[in-house]
């Protein structure tokens, strides 16, 4: 006579088993798929905004409703894949929102006050990583953000973008295009 | 890998979170877990008890008041010390598969908060009554967002770059839902409940009263174009029916945008024909040397009534070659106001007229001018080989001020004018969410005037944008009295579906003028209605007259039009005999045709209209997939519109009906479509 072992192997469980069992009502699920995700979450927020607060206030939004949206999550694409979509969404919407406060950076909001806020209490290179990233245009920044994930391939960030393949890799070839004009303009200043 | 790259990426490795922060953010996801799946469990089956705190707040669920404590972003709390905003998020569950759709998107209202004042949550009568129905919810919520605008209509937050597949549009919904959440300028929250009851119309409107706070007064900024349904006809009283045909598609892009922002449409904005013709379909076309369309009758069997018939009315227009084809002047019309700012106007305007000019010729030209405050040339005519020179120009668009429609129109018809030449066709294409706020604002006025310029033979096309203040009731007044077409680009694969996949049709036309006029025979069809064309009508005169406007057939595009023809003895027959008058004017002819089928047309240019007729027999024609399927959209139209004629027929029934016919559907339209119905069926509750 076989007995059945009664423990969950979480860490083994794939994300999308994972999002299903959270959506009824699994907390334990929902605790270990959040916190598998959380740092690339943050990173990502982190690449799409550009400074450590931001990032901040965004990654603790996106937890704040991720338990509602869970439930919009039905298992068509990678959780990963849209729990990214979900982060791109709500980058442009604080994006947008920044926008109108103050139109002074094409989009990207008080990216000015940011800057200075961020030069505080981050490292030079993360500033020139602001200031460069700022001066792309918004689908480039998005492409880039994706992109810059180590085991993101251009077709997945594709897919969380909604274009296709071939599309973030002519973004790419843009975004550096812009980075290498951006670079030469700092070096006759 | 570049140096910049790489440097960029080794910046990236500062970036990880503080353990602190982590611990707190997973913290507050988890609470927010379980008040969110609490609060699912005591909803299921009654509505959850009100006021668990008195005061402006009463009535928000209690998962969302601990969620306005707990959410604390920087922005979030500057902007709570003037404004509340309140989002809502609505869940039902769909019987089919379990998943679960968004109601209507959570729009924050934002409502100064009255000091000292009473409570603030006194729904009025006009509230409760826009809550009893699921639709107006949000389009009123949608509404009233008072300035300043943060609101985005939901499924629109993306970025415009979007694939219409509709797991993607739904998986849009959801991610706009987030950004209604966080863009609310204040915290909001989800108040998850089991919402089967407001979708149907006789939903309890004190269940969620309390929860809305909408000034009453919010101005409604979208006008939609419509009469009411045709009525059923008597043949012996009545036995013409003349129309103009309509090629527009607007109507159904904008019911699949209401769909899939999770309400059912506007009736007003729900147009049969132009749902119908939104769908390519597979018509006999005309052989070379006949007329430059053809028309097929199918006749068959009602599938809401089985005391009717349909007769199908199809119309395939030809295919030209197309190397041969005259360079195109194209002046573009671009609306560049305020309210063009959001993401599924300008920025996915600019990303379509990109695909569009893909399409181009070296030989065609385009010429751009831009209305918004003042109207400007933003682009001499450029021969459409100069790409990068129209793209950047494209790209310096940028919305801001208000509109001044007229002097845009105006402007761009000048242009048009000033490059014409011999053989070539002119058209501007207008591109706006339909807000003339500066300058004419009546559209009576503004058709008195295209109509003049229509006499120049250049075409008018109208493309709309976004949701909010869509004024269909003016773009219609453009297209239809402009010689051209409206359509409603909703997202990037629309504009693909109108601008590259239907370029041709949409800019050659092959028939002017185009009119339909149908006699039946008091013999054998007792009563009739036109499905749809409520806004084509035309006098039984007009048909004749070569000067009365009508509508346009492009290259390669089909036209459908189907008619309920209810026999002389059928059960079905609406109307009584009458008591004081004698069934006179007995039917002379005992011909066994049911109607007669007459089309005038006139060539492109041509002033002298040309006439093509038809009988419509019994039994005529086959119901293949491409008949029956218009048949299905047909009946999903009226379903929108009420269904009056409908009986028992429902959505199930149009769903299997189309399933039934969806045929190769290259393009996935139709696939689509059978998606659309369904989520009607869930949204109405039927």
């Amino acid at each position: 006579m076989t007995r059945v072992i009664p423990i969950v192997m979480r860490m083994m469980t794939d994300d999308e088993t994972l999002a299903a069992q959270a959506c009824n009502g699994d907390r334990e699920a929902f605790s270990s798929l959040l916190s598998r995700h959380y740092d690339r979450l943050f990173g990502l927020c982190f690449r799409l905004t550009g400074t450590r607060a931001d990032a901040e206030d965004l990654t603790q939004d996106i937890c704040a409703a991720l338990p509602a949206k869970l439930n919009g999550f039905r298992g068509q694409a990678r959780f990963s894949t849209w729990l990214y979509r979900v982060a791109v969404n709500a980058a442009h919407d604080r994006r947008r929102r920044f926008a109108s406060h103050a139109r002074a950076a094409d989009g990207w909001g008080d990216w000015e006050i940011n800057r200075i806020a961020a030069n505080k209490e981050t490292q030079e290179g993360i500033d020139w990583l602001t200031q460069a990233m700022t001066a792309l245009p918004q689908e480039l920044r998005d492409t880039l953000a994706l992109t810059l994930e180590e085991e993101m391939t251009h077709r997945e960030a594709g897919e969380v973008l909604g274009v296709s393949e071939g599309t973030i890799s002519w973004r790419m070839a843009e975004v550096k295009k812009h980075l290498k004009a951006m670079h030469a303009k700092e070096q006759k200043a | 890998m570049s140096d910049e790259l790489k440097h960029l990426k080794d910046a990236m490795q500062a970036a990880t979170p503080e353990p602190s922060k982590k611990d707190a953010d997973l913290a507050l996801a988890m609470k927010n877990f379980d008040d969110f799946h609490d609060a699912r469990q005591g909803s299921a089956n009654a509505a959850r008890p009100t006021s668990d705190r008195p005061g402006f707040l009463a009535g928000l669920k209690s998962g969302g008041i601990k969620m306005l404590h707990t959410l604390t972003s920087r922005g979030a709390l500057a902007a709570t010390t003037s404004i509340v905003a309140v989002g809502i998020g609505l869940f039902f569950y769909t019987q089919q598969d379990n998943t679960i759709f968004k109601l209507p998107a959570p729009k924050p209202v934002a409502q100064p908060v009255a000091q000292g004042a009473g409570p603030a949550v006194t729904a009025t009568d006009d509230e409760v009554a826009a809550i009893s129905e699921a639709p107006s919810v949000a389009e009123r919520t949608e509404r009233t967002a008072p300035a300043p605008r943060v609101r985005q209509s939901s499924g629109a937050t993306a970025p415009a770059g979007q694939n219409a597949a509709t797991e993607m549009a739904a998986d849009k919904a959801d991610a706009g839902q987030l950004g209604g959440v966080i863009a609310a300028e204040a915290p909001s929250a989800p108040a998850p409940q089991m919402l089967k009851s407001i979708a149907s119309p006789q939903g309890k409107a004190g269940t969620y009263g309390e929860v809305i706070i909408a000034p009453p007064s919010a101005p409604n900024t979208e006008a939609f174009a419509n009469a009411d349904a045709n009525p059923v006809k008597i043949t012996r009283d009545e036995p013409v029916s003349t129309f103009s045909i309509d090629v527009d598609t607007a109507s159904y892009a904008i019911v699949r945008s209401s769909l899939m922002n999770g309400y059912l449409p506007d009736p007003d904005s729900v147009r049969i024909e132009e749902m119908i013709n939104y769908f390519p379909y597979d018509y006999p076309a005309p052989k070379a040397g006949e007329a430059p369309f053809k028309p097929t009758v199918t006749v068959l069997q009602t599938p809401w009534n089985s005391g009717t018939q349909l007769v199908h009315i199809a119309i395939q227009g030809e295919m030209p070659a197309l190397d041969e084809r005259p360079p195109l002047n194209l002046v573009f019309l671009i609306d560049t106001s305020g309210s063009m700012e959001d993401p599924n106007k300008l920025p996915l305007l600019k990303q379509s007229f990109r695909l569009m000019l893909s399409q181009l010729r070296p030989e065609d030209k385009v010429a751009i001018v831009t209305y918004a405050g003042s109207a400007g040339e933003v682009l001499k005519p450029t021969a459409a080989s100069e790409r990068s020179k129209i793209l950047s120009a494209l790209e310096r668009l940028d919305a801001g001020g208000s509109t001044a429609g007229q002097a845009g129109l105006q402007q761009a018809y000048a242009v048009a004018d000033g490059m014409k030449k011999d053989g070539e066709i002119s058209r501007v294409i207008l591109a706006t969410d339909g807000d003339f706020n500066v300058g004419i604002s009546d559209p009576e006025a503004l058709k008195t005037y295209i109509e003049q310029k229509r006499e120049s033979g250049t075409y008018l096309s109208v493309l709309g944008f976004g949701r909010g203040n869509l004024d269909d009731a003016t773009m219609q007044a453009l297209a239809q009295n402009g010689n051209g077409t409206a359509a409603y680009i909703d997202t990037l694969s629309e504009a693909q579906k109108v601008l590259v996949d239907q370029l041709t049709g949409a800019l050659f036309p092959i028939a002017d003028d185009v009119k339909i006029q149908v006699e039946f025979n008091p013999a054998q069809i007792a009563e009739y209605r036109l499905i749809g064309y409520e806004t084509r009508a035309l006098k039984r005169e007009d048909f004749n007259n070569d000067t009365v406007d009508a509508g346009e057939i492009g290259a390669g595009t089909s036209v459908t039009a189907i008619y309920e023809i209810t026999p002389v003895g059928s059960a079905a027959v609406l109307n009584d005999s009458l008591r004081y008058q004698a069934d006179s004017a007995p039917a002379t002819d005992d011909s066994t045709e049911l109607g007669y089928l007459k089309l005038r047309w006139k060539e492109p240019g041509a002033h002298k209209s040309q006439l093509m007729a038809t009988p419509i027999l019994p039994d005529m024609g086959e119901a293949n997939d491409d008949v029956r399927f218009s048949t299905a959209i047909a009946g999903f139209g009226q379903l929108l519109r009420g269904g009056k004629y409908l009986q028992d027929w429902g959505y199930t029934d149009a769903i299997t009906l189309a399933n039934g016919a969806r045929g190769q559907d290259p393009y996935g339209y139709r696939t689509e479509a059978v998606q659309l119905m369904r989520l009607a069926q869930s949204l109405s509750g039927r």
